[in-house]
Parts: C-alpha cells; structure tokens; sequence
C-alpha cells in the first residue's frame, strides 16, 4: 500500500494534441452546482471536460456551513441534542445515538436494557429508510424520474410516522438523551413496528424486480465509478461504500457498542467496488436490518427507559476527552468531545462520515463521462447538513 | 492491542529522536494519548501505520484543539524564615502556559480491528509558529480533514498536496474556530434580542429594541 | 432476453397504478386541507404555556424561572419576571412572568423547555397552520397568545396531561399538608402561649405580658 495515497495532484489539465502536436479541441469548465437537482443539495463540482469526460473534478462545499461546531462550544451539553438531529437530517436517530453514547462514555453513564433495545430499533429503522430513500434517489439520478423515488418515499412515510408516534416529530426526533431515551414506547406502537417491519420485505422484493436486474441499471451501473480496495481504506471510506470495495468493517460487528453483540447478523460484502455492488451491498443491508429488527422486537424487556442517575438540568461531566463511534447509513458517525467540567464542552467535533467519503470523489469519477459522475455521486450518498456541518 | 506504554518504547526504540509523552485523560472513558513533536510526527505515524503488530491503517478522525494562552495558579508551600522561625508558607505561583493549536488523529487498524491509538501534535504558538506536517501522503483520509482544521484554526500542514479552504470561502479572513474568534457585526433585526445579540441591538437601534419597550 | 427485466418493471408500476385504485394500502396521498389524517401520539409542534381554571392571567403555572429560556438552543425565549407576587397553585407568593414571548420563527421545536420545565408550564402544542403575512410581528408569540388552559391540553395529549396533572396533584397535596400543617402547629403555638400567658396572669397578676408571643412555627 501507499502508492495511492496521495490524491491527484491539482494538475493543469491540457487538451489533446494530434499527432502534429496540435490541440483537438478544447477543454471545458464547468461548474456544477450548487444548485443542481443532481447534486443532493448545495454541493458543487467544478468540473473540467474533454468532450464528455471528466478530466479534472474538484468539489466545493461550504454552501451551507453553519459551525454546527461553535454552536456546539456555545451551548450545554444538553441542547446540543436537537442540533445533531441536523447534521444528517435523514437519520436523526443515530446522529443522537452517536451523540449520546459519547457523552454516556464521557460521563460513565450505563443505558437500561429496554432502552437499548429501542435505540437498536430506532437505529435499524432508521438504516431502512435512509437506504430506501437513496436508492430511490439515485436511480433518480440515472433518469428514472419519480416512480422509484416516489415507491422509496411511500416505504419511508410509514416509518417517519412510527417516528413521529414516538418522539413527536418525522425527522429532527430529539429522541435520546444522556442515559437512555426521552419516551418509551407502548405495546401498540410495537404491534405496529412489527407489521411495517414484516411487510418490509414484501417491498423490499418488488423493489428489487423493479430494479436489481434492470437493464439499464446493469448498463449504467457495472464497472462505473470503482473503488479500489486499498485506496479505499487509505481513504478512510466507511459504511456501504467501503464494504462494496470488499473490507468487511462494520462497527456494529467491531466495536459492538449497544447491545449489537447479542442479535444474529451478518454483514455483506462486495466484491468489485462499483455503482452496481454499492446499491446490492445497500439492498442486502436492509435485509439484515429487518432481521436485527425482527430480534430485537422480539426481545425487548419491560423496565425503565433512563439512568436514574442521568441529570437533565445542570449536567457537568468531568474533565477529559472521548470519542464515540457508531455505525450510521453512511458510514462512520463519530462525536470527538473534550470537556473541563463546565456545561458547555470545551471542543465538540463530529466526524461527518459523507464529507469524509468525498474525499475519492474525483478519483472514480475521472475518464467517465459526466452523466456517469451524477449516478457516482449519488452512490457515495451525502447529505450536504451533514458535509458542510 | 498493545497497550500504550509498549507502543511508546517500541516507537523510542525505533526512533530515538522522536519526543513522545503520553497524556492523561481522568474522564470515565480515559483513553489516553500520544503526544509527538512536530519533527519527528511524520516518522511516528509511517512507524504507526506500517508497523506489523499495529497496522493503523485507518485514520479516522482529525481534529484541530485550540488553547489559548491560559494563567495557572498553583499553590504551593514555601519554606520561608519568617522572624528568624522557619515556616512554611502556602504561595500562589503564577504561570503563563502559551498557548497552542492541537491537532489529533484518532487511527484504528481495519485490517487488525483494533484501536484507537489517540496521536496529537503541537504547534510552537498560535500567532506565526503554526506549522505541522501533514499525514495526507500517509492517510489520504486526512486529506479534507486537514484542510478542514486550517481552515477552521489556521494550522498549515506542511506536505499537504492541496491546502485551500474547505468550508469557508477563499477570501475569508481569520479562523472561525479558534477561541478568541470575534463574529463580524452583521446584525440581522430578531424581535427577541438576548444577551450579546441585546448588546448588538443595542448598537443598531439607539431608540430602545422591543424587547427593552415593555418594563 | 435483452428487455425482460424492463418488462416485469413496467409490470411492477401497473400492478402499482391500478392497485391504488383497490387497495388503501397502494393509495397513501390524503386530499389535504378537506381531508387530514388523524394527529399522532407525541406530535409536537410549538409551545404554549398552560394555565388553571378559566382566567389565564390568574392560574398561569409559569413563575418565571427562565430555567426554559437559558436551556433554549436557539434562543428564542424571551421572559421579564414581575417585581410584585402573585399567588399560585399551591397557594404561596410567586412571581409571574410579566412577558413571556416566544419566537416561532425561530424556534426549533425541540421541545427542550418542556423537559427542563420543573413546574409543568410549558407544553408542546399541536397547531400547524400557523403561516401569515407579517414575517416578524405575527410570528412573535406573547404570553396572551401563549397561554392555553390545562382542559385544551388535556384534549390534545390525554397521556402526557394525566400525568402532568398526577405530578400537580401529588405537589398540590403537599403543600395543602405542609401548609395545614403549619396552620396547625401555629394554632397549636397560639394556643399554648394563650394558655401560657394566662397561666402568667393567673399567677402573677403584676408582671407584665409577653411582649412577644410566640407565633413563628
């Protein structure tokens, strides 16, 4: 390894000469975004062409910056909670867990069983709706306007409703807390994840002959945009994206943080690292998904849902520092907090896992065409509250 | 793993010249970590990163820390003769710590599974003295990041292949992140003005903000 | 066959379009604003503050401890405590909330004041068609607009109002005991010095009465 580790240099790119040394055409800039219905949000390429192919790619972002890590520093511990719901505005729910399990680490919090277990429900839930959804998206992205998506959409409603039930809002839940979680759930509420959960894969099985062995995906997908294996690790990829290229790291298997140690699951691995492996590794994802989520609802004991020693008001955890890790649907979503006893932390980081998997955008969209690096794009999966922070 | 005792008599064992402390962390997760000087922090990550026992492959997470200069009072005894009687004397002993910016990586092994291995560098001061080398050639996940932490905190990664701005935008003066960061006065009218934005109000609307109307 | 997969794709979005003409299950767009759907358990949009009984400047819980307004993420409360006192559901002199604004324009419903709220105050509404003309007047909540009785809570979160009254009962009860008792032990002290004193009158006709009686409890 190593020789991939240093990226393109931010070369001058020239046109091609013929044979006589004299250039064929001319080269072509484009900017690409930040608003651009492909681009996932205000996030924008600039990019070079030669004819259709992309020679040069550099993406930009800052867009929509907010330091989500000064407003961090700035406020309590506390409510910093509903902030993270707004990193990754999919999936709200592993953004608090991320947050909470540090925290919990800092402060040497414990987590009640039931709470752990609706944390994993949540978590996994959450896995199934932000893979739909990116699916739909990104066949979107190759021309399939509306239909998958709107399929995508109809499948997520149904669990941002069992969201809202519970924390009484579809997607910024603010649902956990240091210690736990806000608010239980009842037995009707599991009655009814249980039915969205079995009839899940009912969906995910027309989804699939809808689209896993569609021409045109095959076409638009096979041998696009791939990811070397070790270009891949350098890179520091994680989630879907590092686990097409062929690593098997997934931190529900490594770390084990929560209670993932105890449910039977396996995680899929790719073999090639392209478009096509991205999309089944996301599919055959939500699979296990839906048989963590079968155990887990099956398991959950009765019991409180917070430490009773967790304070809401006036909570000051020692000096030091921690860093907490989960596995989010995009990859690897982890909090850096330093804190000297004060309410506020000292330093709060969040490791954003889609501005992290950006960093090898340009290399596997060189020498495709420009229509293949929107479909790249959208495989990579990002959300831009999330890489701008 | 190892723990971090052996793996800082392995890297002195190997690299004589490196500087390396390990600092303590007292809160409940207590991971410990490595603080290399600047010099030797390029040598230090190869040896951690190809070494075969570690193999830290995978650098996760890098972060700037900024701390400001910062008085510490210590107290301390002091033998005085006071009255020809020897005594001793509780003194309160003034140091002015200056300060640093920090950068900290938090490397695992993908190959391995293990970590993380917590290695921070420092920066001489935070005025003109702000260079680090850049682990970018090592860890091409760092590339962003460390282009993230000078944009944010103004820390130059030497060796880095691309180091522009990331977040903010080119013509941007100062780093937002740093602590002593003073936000521009771009007052936007808010009909529940607080604290300092009162103050800022204050500054816009001479005739009293609605907030201050009522008793 | 080259085109086959296409096909059962095609097959797939009929079996879609006509099943929504049969099945609910296919159909899931609701003809808002003449139909809506029902609400959902915990939904929460903004905070309004609940009062007791009918008048809402009288049985406001709010006492104005800010605790609400320095949790707030986005700063978006605003409060003025009263200088006089007022009393309230326990019955003891407490300060009030002269203003008690909040900016729905920025707040994020995040429902932190709810939760750090020690006195059960401040609730989470369920109102969503709140848009208007005026961007910064019409959105700026006062405490008039705010205030709501417990009866209207008690409508939109059964749940969550039976257990807040729970609480309310429970901390009611002991300040009506700390107070009977109190009542009763200064009865008791009057008494007593009463007693006392006339014992000290029986007794000693000259000397003169306490000057102070005790009546502290």
């Amino acid at each position: 390894m190593n020789v991939l580790a240093t990226p393109p240099k931010n070369f001058e790119v020239k046109p091609k000469l013929d044979a006589k040394g004299e250039e064929l055409g001319e080269l072509l800039e484009v900017s690409m975004g930040p608003h651009h219905p492909s681009t996932h949000g205000v996030f924008r390429m600039d990019v070079v062409l030669d004819g259709e192919k992309v020679v040069k790619l550099k993406p930009v972002f800052g867009y929509l910056h907010r330091n989500h890590e000064k407003i961090g520093e700035n406020i309590s511990y506390l409510a910093n909670m509903p902030y993270t719901d707004r990193l990754d505005y999919f999936c709200s729910m592993t953004n608090n867990w991320a947050y909470a399990l540090t925290i919990e680490k800092l402060a040497g919090l414990a987590v009640p069983e039931r709470a752990e277990h609706i944390r994993v429900i949540m978590a996994e839930l959450t896995r199934l709706q932000n893979h739909t959804c990116l699916i739909g998206f990104f066949v979107q992205d190759m021309g399939a306007l509306g239909t998958p998506m709107m399929y995508a959409f109809r499948e997520r409603e149904k669990i941002l409703d069992l969201f809202e039930e519970v924390s009484g809002a579809r997607m910024m839940c603010n649902y956990m807390r240091f210690g736990g979680v806000r608010v239980d759930v009842n037995d009707e509420w599991i009655a009814r994840t249980k039915k969205v959960v079995a009839d899940y894969s009912k969906f995910l099985d027309e989804f699939g002959t809808f689209l896993t062995e569609n021409e045109i995906v095959l076409a638009r997908t096979q041998f696009v945009g791939v990811l070397p294996k070790d270009l891949a690790v350098s890179a520091s990829i994680t989630g879907p994206m590092l686990r097409a290229a062929g690593v098997n790291y997934d931190l529900r298997k490594v770390d084990k943080y929560g209670i993932y140690s105890r449910f039977n699951f396996q995680v899929p691995v790719g073999e090639h690292g392209d478009i096509y492996d991205r999309y089944m590794i996301r599919v055959l994802e939500m699979r296990e998904s839906i048989k963590i989520l079968e155990q887990a609802l099956r398991d959950i004991p009765a019991g409180s849902v917070m430490d009773p020693k967790a304070k809401l008001r006036g909570f000051r955890p020692k000096a030091g520092e921690v860093y907490g890790r989960v596995e989010g649907p995009k990859g690897e979503l982890g909090f850096y907090v330093i804190s000297d006893g004060s309410p506020n932390p000292y330093r709060y980081r969040v490791r954003p896992p889609s501005f992290i998997n950006l960093t090898i955008l340009e290399d596997i969209c060189l020498g495709h065409n420009i229509s293949d690096a929107v479909v790249i794009l959208g495989s990579v999966d990002i959300v831009l509250g999330e890489v701008d922070r | 793993m190892e723990t971090l005792e052996q793996i800082k008599a392995r890297l002195e064992a190997a690299l004589p010249s490196a500087k390396i402390e390990i600092v303590a962390n007292e809160c409940a997760a207590g991971e410990r970590s490595l603080l290399v000087d600047a010099a030797s922090g390029f040598a230090v990550a190869k040896f951690l990163r190809d070494d075969a026992q570690l193999k830290l492959d995978y650098c996760s997470n890098v972060t700037g820390v900024d701390w400001p200069d910062k008085e510490l009072t210590e107290k301390i005894k002091v033998k005085q003769v006071v009255d020809g009687v020897e005594k001793e004397v509780e003194e309160v002993k003034k140091t002015l710590r200056p300060g640093f910016l920090e950068v900290v990586y938090h490397l695992y092994s993908m190959g391995l599974k293990h970590g993380p291995v917590v290695l921070r560098m420092r920066t001489e001061n935070r005025a003109d003295k702000t260079h680090l080398p850049s682990l970018t050639p090592l860890w091409r996940g760092a590339e962003f990041q460390e282009r993230e932490v000078y944009d944010l905190y103004g820390v130059i990664f030497d060796g880095h292949p691309d180091l522009r701005r990331i977040l903010m935008w080119d013509e941007f003066v100062g780093f937002p992140m740093r602590r002593d960061y003073v936000a521009p006065d771009d007052f936007e009218y808010e009909p529940t003005p607080h604290d300092e934005v009162l103050v800022e109000a204050k500054k816009h609307y001479p005739a009293e903000p609605k907030a201050e109307v009522k008793p | 066959m080259l085109g086959e997969q296409i096909i059962k794709g095609m097959a797939v979005t009929a079996r879609n379009f006509f099943g929504s003409y049969a099945s609910k299950e296919r159909l899931t767009t609701v003809q808002y604003p003449e139909e809506r759907l029902p609400q959902k358990g915990n939904t929460r949009q903004f905070p309004f503050l609940v009062f007791d009984g009918d008048d809402a400047e009288k049985g406001l819980r709010c006492v104005a401890c800010q605790i609400c307004e320095k949790e707030c993420p986005p700063k978006c409360i605003y409060i003025v405590k009263s200088k006089d006192k007022k009393p309230d559901y326990k019955g003891q002199p407490q300060i009030y909330p002269l203003t008690f604004d909040i900016d729905i324009s920025v707040c994020m419903s995040c429902q932190i004041c709810v939760e750090v709220c020690p006195f059960e105050s401040i609730k989470m509404n369920t109102e969503f068609e709140l848009s208007t003309a005026d961007r910064f007047g019409d959105l700026l909540l006062t405490k008039e607009q705010l205030a709501k009785p417990n009866s209207y809570y008690q409508k939109i979160h059964p749940v969550d109002a039976a257990e807040s009254d729970a609480v309310i009962a429970v901390e009611k009860a002991k300040a009506e005991a700390k107070a009977k008792a109190a009542a009763e032990a200064k009865a008791k002290a009057d008494a007593e010095a009463k007693a006392k004193a006339a014992a000290a009158t029986a007794a000693a006709p000259i000397a003169p009465p306490p000057a102070n009686p005790p009546t502290t409890t």
